[in-house]
């Protein structure tokens, strides 16, 4: 008895136990899985990787046939994921700068879009709002023959959006000259950059090509389904309030301090906010986004809601296909733990930087 | 000697509205544009209100504006989904009493053991009203439940089973025993770093798989695991928050008085604790009634699943934006609802502490 009022000694004791149910607990899985599996017959192991999928996939970034590998699928699965990610991310930024500044406008008006736009966002799940999209861009719009165009070459169908295009070799070349310049000439880089990316595309000829309807369906320009169309639009709607919350809580966390600063010097408040204000509340800002960022890519498997082809629906569909659940389910939960556990490395040692930085 | 008595700041005159509105160019242009972007809105107001359908049936929705004669003859269904329609007083008592217990446990005069049996005691009764088969009431299984209780249940059961969860795996990440530290990390980073879906794929699909092949436990059943599972690792990262924000003394003076850990924990650290964290709490809270929606992915009928059914009954012109829009105004409703009474609250404990 007196053994167990030593505290070393009771918590060795504790944490044995601990070992002893967590193993235990592994131990029973095991045993009851391969029970399970053995009594119904289902076959386990990765051989099915190298089979053909056999099944279509709708759009992706990499090339893909149906007489492609499983594994294959999966990559390009994967390969949509961060496609999607990527521009829902890069959307959801731009955006939810914009709503963060509107929130801290002095501009009643402009103030409360801000805010009232974060209000219902936030408020309604991810889901309802893609399956609104995808409800609007499916039933709502006409067929082909009766395209909206709102702007002059943009169509709006139940086939898809289309969008008049630049050819793809003539904008990559404009767009690498581009940012080679405003990387060069560092005092003029915003203009700098926008022009030479404008003089390229106008000494190379570029035509802009329009969609044209052919038949049932429009041919020509940037063809977006309307999978994509609505998850974008609905991803980066929802993700541009939490972005626009975090952008504005960094704003308030600079001391006001900062802002009289500026107006003493002379500063108009918008300069203020470009060069004083918004480089320090970067440093508040980085932590809470980078998360937001990660639920990004954790949100995009809601993409399965409106059938785009990412990662879950290419999971959900060779699990239908082969009945290789246990094997897909883990290489969809190793991909994503990948992903978060590596973010969240980079961000303790990002953090672990600035603090020395930080006097 | 003589003393001046301070004077308030003079109060600032508030700058004129039109000088805040067209001040220069770009604010001018600011506001123009808001102005603009209101107009390019109003074809959706009209959508809505002007050209919508209000009364009627099937046939007077086809004339192009919103049909919210749909949502009249469908509320019931997307509400309750397919419980029986004169049982249906049963599920609106739980509403009731769902939304009656979260109203207490906000505000922090109701805070003591006393409420967490009290919760212990009205799920129970929400259960049983629920499922029924004793007292006389009509069995209705679960595959029967659906639409707004389902979602309530799903978003009440996992907080509630996840918060003692989520205290024991935030304790243990602050624990000084490595095993027991470890364990927990694992755990919580785990659960993090996973979707959502793909822990109610597990649910849904691997489950059944790992337990024994005799034990039977319903669809239903299976996602409220991976729920409060999901709920137990995010609550855990914010009460570590709150444990962290706590000052050390308050273990150490506890310690010197020969109080026992289990003892201190419960009455003099996760009180002040959980006291810290309530904002982030509630917003967890709201994020698990959002995240209830994705439970219409695995089959799980709840208030979007029951919407997206009735909606495809062919008798009406695919109603869907109108359900969506309906579903929407629903979460719209509990969350903000909840998020407002909760600053209220807040407010109230902060004009306590400065009188």
């Amino acid at each position: 008895m007196r053994l167990l009022r030593d505290a070393r000694v009771r918590g060795g004791l504790i944490q044995i136990a601990l070992l002893a149910a967590v193993a235990g607990v592994i131990l029973w899985i095991a045993h009851n899985t391969s029970q399970n599996l053995s009594e119904r017959g289902i076959r386990t192991g990765w051989d099915f990787l190298d089979r053909p999928a056999r099944f279509p996939i709708s759009e992706s970034v990499l090339p893909y046939d149906p007489q492609d590998t499983f594994l294959w699928a999966y990559v390009v699965g994967l390969g949509n994921t961060l496609w999607i990610s990527a521009l829902a991310i890069l959307g959801a930024t731009i955006l939810g700068l914009g709503i963060g500044l509107a929130g801290r406008s002095a501009n009643p008006l402009l103030a409360g879009l801000g805010t009232g736009y974060v209000t219902v966002m936030r408020n309604l799940p991810l889901i309802v709002q893609l399956l609104f999209w995808y409800a609007l861009a499916t039933a709502a719009f006409p067929a082909p023959r009766a395209a909206w165009e709102p702007l002059p070459g943009v169509f709006l169908t139940q086939r898809g959006i289309f969008l008049p295009a630049l050819p793809a070799a003539q904008l990559a070349l404009a767009v690498a000259l581009g940012l080679a310049a405003a990387l060069l000439l560092r005092r003029w880089r915003g203009t700098a950059g926008v022009a030479v990316f404008a003089a390229t595309l106008i000494l190379t000829r570029a035509t802009v090509e329009m969609p044209e309807l052919r038949g049932f369906t429009f041919t020509g320009g940037i063809a977006l389904s309307p999978e994509f169309a609505a998850l974008m639009l609905g991803i980066i709607l929802y993700t541009a309030a939490f972005v626009g919350e975090i952008i504005r809580g960094g704003i308030d966390a600079v001391a006001r301090g900062q802002w009289e600063a500026g107006r003493a010097l002379g500063l108009p408040d918008r300069a203020t906010l470009r060069r004083i204000i918004l480089p320090q509340a970067l440093r508040v800002i980085i932590p809470p986004m980078t998360s937001q960022y990660l639920s990004t890519v954790k949100n995009t498997t809601l993409a399965l809601a409106v059938g785009y082809p990412e990662l879950g629906l290419v999971v959900n569909t060779v699990i239908n296909q082969t009945g290789q659940a246990i094997e897909s389910l883990l290489i969809l939960l190793g991909v994503f733990l990948t992903i978060s556990l590596s973010v969240s490395l980079l961000m303790n040692w990002y953090n672990a930087r600035m603090a020395i930085v930080v006097r | 000697m003589d003393y001046i008595a301070a004077r308030p700041a003079p109060a600032k005159s508030p700058a004129p509205i039109l000088r805040i509105l067209f001040g220069d160019a770009v604010a001018a242009l600011i506001t123009v544009g808001v102005i603009g972007l209101i107009v390019l809105m109003l074809p959706v107001l009209e959508w809505a209100v002007f050209d919508a359908v209000w009364h009627g049936d099937a046939a007077a929705c086809r004339a192009g504006g919103a049909c919210w004669a749909y949502i009249h003859d469908k509320a019931r269904l997307i509400l309750f989904g397919i419980y029986p329609p004169d049982q249906q007083w049963r599920p609106v008592i739980v509403i009731g009493l769902i939304l009656a217990m979260v109203m207490a446990s906000l505000s922090p005069r109701f805070w003591n053991a006393r409420l967490a049996l009290l919760w212990g005691g009205a799920i129970l009764v929400m259960l049983v009203l629920m499922k029924g088969g004793v007292f006389g009431m009509a069995d209705v299984p679960t595959a029967k439940w659906g639409g707004l209780p389902v979602t309530l249940l799903l978003a009440v059961l996992s907080l509630g089973m996840g918060f003692p969860l989520a205290v024991l795996l935030a304790l243990g990440r602050q624990s000084k025993l490595p095993v027991v530290k470890a364990v927990s990390v694992c755990v919580i980073e785990l659960v993090r770093g996973l979707p959502l879906i793909g822990l109610l794929f597990v649910a849904a699909i691997l489950l059944p798989l790992l337990l024994p092949s005799d034990w039977t436990i319903d669809k239903l059943g299976r996602t409220v695991a991976a729920l409060t599972v999901f709920a137990a690792a995010y609550l855990a990262e914010v009460l570590r928050g709150g444990l962290q924000g706590l000052g050390k003394g308050q273990a150490e003076a506890a310690q010197a008085l020969g109080i026992s850990y289990w003892k201190m924990i419960w009455h003099i650290v996760l009180p002040q604790a959980i006291q810290k964290v309530i904002p982030p709490l509630t917003n967890t809270a709201i994020v698990m009634v959002k995240n209830t929606s994705l439970v219409m992915i695995v089959g799980v009928f709840d208030m979007l699943g029951a919407g997206r059914a009735a909606a495809g009954d062919p008798a009406w012109p695919a109603p869907f934006t109108e359900t969506y829009l309906f579903v929407a105004a629903v979460y719209f409703a509990i969350c903000f609802g909840i998020s407002i009474y909760a600053r209220w609250l807040e407010r109230g404990v902060k004009r306590k502490s400065h009188a």
